[in-house]
């Protein structure tokens, strides 16, 4: 009889849950589905799930159109240059704050973080005529610059959080046994934080994948990436569903796959260490 | 060699003295063991032995000469920590090589101190696993090999018992005994555990409020306690305080009987009072008597003792078993172990 | 905790992040301070006069910010009391023992990775568009007049995306805060003969406090300043019924040109932050430490 009914409401919760997660998911799967549509068949008035010709002719139309490639390769080239260089930044800062704790630790994470509140408008002006200034509009290398500062503070903080964790009486072992401060943070801090370090790096690259103020703003032909390649499709091309459907399967798919690999230590690191 | 002599060490966070001005000598080859309650400053003092912390003033001096401040690696000692503090990425063979890679030993000669120190604590089989893999003693024990190998001129140990349970302590306790035997080097050993302190060292130093009480050998501190702090924390049960009316001509304020010094007799003694909670322990008998005007009182009994609750009896100590301190809570050594000490003190 | 030497090292080891941000934070809010009190416009090149506060005396009259300003309350309340009362709920739901419940992480949490830029196109294009929508399509399907979302109900619609990219944030980590409570305290309550509903409320809900304010922090950081997914769908319209501070100071001043506009904007939009930022860090404060 108990089982009976635990069975019972465990197969409730699991079409709620199925339901309400399906419904979540549904404009990806339908833009994925869309994406192997021909035009006519995508702005259908009785759309089909499945009951349709499968074609390709939209991926090989955006990639004839635009060079994808090279966007995809500025995405890359942005996110994953700015997250390792922000590592390089970050990594010494969160091991101060994280065993070296002052009184001013606290305030001096906070105020990190209240750069990050600061907003990007406040800000765009002078940044704007600065990179054209430098010549840094439109370059790899100013996205770099931009990407690696605005999330320097959630690196910091993520690595904090890390490090936290990992005991001092670790780190001071390593120093009773003679080694030095490159020892200690090379042979023993970085090994041991390495799922941590590797989770923010994860997380920053999608941060800095994803982000569309700075990108749009900062690059025009030669060093867009995938923001900024979707965004030329708002209109009047976004009216093709199918051909828009597939440029933005392309953009969205290589960071959906990473970020369903780094899930669990994800939530963890975003949510600064409240939750575990 | 390791011989540590502190002069006049201090330590403050702030306003808050952790430490206040303390001497010590640590003489070469001894086991002695910081005792205190938490929060006492002995596990400080430790730390700032190892170089892990600053000392705010004062000299440290290891093997006579100033190491006030060394670094950690370079005062030639070896900690072993509460935690074990095991490089978790490592295995058990990397863990105790690291202090000699560290020192740039070469790799034959690291493999033969593995070996050796593998033997000696029981680890031979255990040298390619992780320390996740291993047991809690198990890890102690690695964390004992990465000490011993680098030949320390003494060996730090920071409360590393309070992890284990109950059975392996007394092991451990035993095991770690037995080493300071063989390797013949200081150990300082800090616990909050005043029978670990009792059955492993050559000397005790009690710790309480950033000061040292007393220093000495176990049965100094349980024979002759200086203050009401030390005797009440060496021994137990606790020694029982019995506060009593000052007289003119004794500076008497309080007495302190330990439970194994009351006897039980027929004849109406010093105390009468009625049984409370009888706890048996098999080999003995822990009664806890309530005395009016008094209050309660811990007594040890024999085994087989026939007390029930509720009952009345009648209470007896040798007058050279009982403590008197005067009203500071020091000893008065002349009333407390007949001594005619009075003379040398004046 | 700790000796003078490791006290320095930290020192320098924290310098490259503090000088960075320091100057990330100061250099171009220097030069925004500047630029708000001329009169600077990229289109006419001239002398960009000294004109105090005039760019922010036009600013704060304009109509446009009084919009923008409640359109931006608007979308972050709107936005966090969605993905908050969603996120819970959800996260109670996810932590029933169902089938598959990997498969279900999996697909709640994709939309988080979705840039902003491609999820506005696609709910632009394909489920709110009137006429050949999948929404469109319902409503015809149903016998009801089609909703023209961006032209009928342009702030709510975009509410309705931005809830939909942060409501798997919200709830993942609502989760993992769920899951972290003591069953035992559960089992204790279930003794203490609690209903369901009294355990979610005396037990589940002080539990998530500290996930809920991890939660509202980050999403209002993000949330102060969207800007992408306005600028594909409405472009702030129509007229300024969409525009949030961010949008029309960007209007202002790369659209425009006005530079010493755009900046007397960007300073009100730091001071509105800033405001917003002393609130939460107390929050945090108290219930981020503890």
């Amino acid at each position: 009889m108990a089982i009976k009914d635990t069975n019972k409401s465990k197969l409730i919760y699991t079409l709620a849950a199925w339901t309400v997660s399906g419904m979540i998911f549904f404009p990806i799967l339908w833009t994925i589905i869309t994406s192997f549509k021909t035009e006519s068949e995508a702005i259908s008035a009785s759309p089909s799930l499945f009951m349709f010709d499968w074609t390709l002719e939209n991926y090989a139309e955006v990639l004839s159109r635009s060079p994808y490639f090279d966007h995809f390769m500025n995405s890359v080239v942005i996110s994953l240059g700015a997250s390792l260089l922000g590592l390089l930044i970050a990594i010494p800062a969160a091991w101060s704050m994280a065993f070296v704790q002052t009184k001013r630790t606290k305030n001096l994470l906070m105020w990190m973080l209240s750069t990050k509140m600061l907003p990007p408008v406040g800000v765009l002006i002078p940044i704007y005529l600065l990179f054209r200034d430098f010549g840094l509009l439109d370059t790899r290398i100013g996205l770099v610059i931009v990407m690696t500062l605005i999330n320097l503070p959630i690196m910091v903080w993520m690595l904090y959080t890390y490090f936290r964790e990992i005991p001092n009486e670790i780190l001071e072992a390593a120093r009773m046994d003679g080694a030095g401060i490159k020892q200690e943070i090379f042979q023993v801090l970085l090994p041991i934080a390495l799922p941590g370090i590797a989770s923010t790096l994860l997380l920053n690259v999608i941060l800095a994948w994803n982000e569309a103020f700075w990108t749009l703003i900062l690059t025009a032909a030669n060093a867009a990436p995938l923001t900024a390649f979707i965004a030329s499709y708002s209109s009047p091309e976004g009216l093709f569903y199918a051909k828009l459907s597939a440029a933005s399967v392309m953009a969205v798919v290589p960071i959906l796959i990473l970020g369903w690999f780094s899930q669990k230590q994800l939530v963890r690191g975003l949510s600064f260490g409240a939750v575990k | 060699m390791g011989s540590i002599t502190l002069k006049q060490v201090t330590k403050s966070f702030g306003d808050v003295n952790v430490i206040k001005p303390l001497d010590l000598e640590i003489r070469d080859g001894e086991f002695i063991v910081f005792v205190g309650p938490s929060g006492c400053g002995k596990s400080t003092l430790l730390r700032m032995i190892a170089g892990l912390e600053d000392t705010t003033s004062g000299t440290i001096e290891i093997d006579n000469q100033d190491a006030t401040d060394m670094p950690p690696a370079q005062r030639g000692l070896a900690m072993v920590f509460q935690s074990y503090a095991l490089y978790p990425h490592m295995s058990v063979r990397n863990n105790i090589a690291f202090p000699l890679k560290q020192a740039k030993v070469e790799p034959a000669i690291i493999e033969q101190k593995i070996e050796k120190a593998a033997k000696m604590l029981n680890l031979t089989d255990y040298l390619d696993r992780k320390p996740g893999q291993l047991s809690g003693g198990q890890r102690q024990r690695v964390a004992i090999g990465r000490a011993i190998v680098r030949q320390p001129s003494a060996f730090l140990f920071d409360e590393p018992l309070s992890n284990l349970d109950a059975s392996l302590r007394v092991n451990m306790r035993l095991e770690i005994s037995e080493l300071h035997k063989s390797l013949d080097t200081t150990m300082i050993y800090v616990t909050h555990d005043q029978v670990e302190a009792m059955t492993m060292a050559d000397r005790i130093a009690v710790f309480n409020g950033g000061i040292i009480e007393q220093v000495g050998t176990p049965l100094e501190l349980y024979q002759k306690p200086v203050n009401q702090f030390v005797a009440g924390f060496i021994g137990s049960p606790k020694m029982n305080f019995i506060s009593v009316d000052t007289k003119a001509g004794d500076p008497t304020c309080s007495l302190g009987v330990r439970p194994e010094h009351f006897r039980i007799t027929e004849e109406k003694g010093l105390w009468t009072g009625r049984v409370g909670v009888i706890e048996h322990l098999g080999s003995e008998t822990f009664l806890h008597v309530h005395v009016d005007g008094v209050g309660t009182l811990t007594v040890k009994a024999d085994g087989d003792c026939k007390v029930a609750y509720g009952d009345i009896i009648n209470l007896t100590a040798a007058q050279e078993k009982i403590m008197h301190f005067d009203k500071d809570g020091v000893t008065i050594p002349e009333l407390s172990w007949g001594e005619a000490r009075s003379s040398s003190a004046a | 905790m700790a000796t003078t030497q490791s006290r320095t090292l930290a020192k320098i080891m924290l310098f490259p992040s503090v000088s960075l941000l320091l100057a990330w934070m100061i250099v171009p809010l220097c030069m925004t301070l500047y630029f708000s009190v001329l009169d600077y416009n990229l289109l006419m090149p001239g002398d960009n006069e000294f004109i105090g506060f005039l760019n922010y005396e036009f600013f704060l009259t304009d109509p446009a910010f009084i919009e923008s300003f409640f359109n931006t309350l608007l979308l972050v309340g709107g936005v966090l009391f969605i993905t908050i009362c969603g996120g819970i709920g959800l996260a109670v739901l996810l932590d029933q023992a169902i089938w598959g419940r990997n498969y279900v992480r999996i697909m709640v949490l994709a939309p988080f990775f979705v840039m902003p830029t491609v999820s506005a196109l696609v709910w632009k294009n394909m489920f709110m568009n009137p006429v050949n929508g999948l929404f469109a399509h319902f409503a015809e399907f149903i016998g009801v007049t089609p909703i023209d979302f961006f032209a009928e109900l342009p702030l709510l619609s975009i509410i309705i995306i931005v809830s939909w990219q942060w409501l798997p944030f919200a709830a993942l980590i609502l989760l993992t805060a769920i899951q972290s409570l003591d069953r035992e305290q559960l089992e204790a309550a279930d003794l203490d003969g609690a209903g369901p509903w009294s355990k979610f409320v005396y037990i589940v809900l002080p539990h998530l406090s500290r996930a809920v304010t991890a939660v509202i922090l980050i999403e209002t950081i993000f949330l102060l300043s969207i800007f992408a997914e306005i600028l594909v769908t409405t472009s702030g319209g129509p007229g300024y019924s969409s525009t949030n501070i961010t949008y029309l100071i960007y209007t202002q001043s790369l659209l425009q040109f006005d530079v010493g506009g755009g900046s007397a904007g960007g300073i009100v939009a730091v001071v509105i932050a800033n405001i917003v930022a002393i609130f939460l860090m107390r929050l945090i404060g108290k219930n981020l430490e503890g």
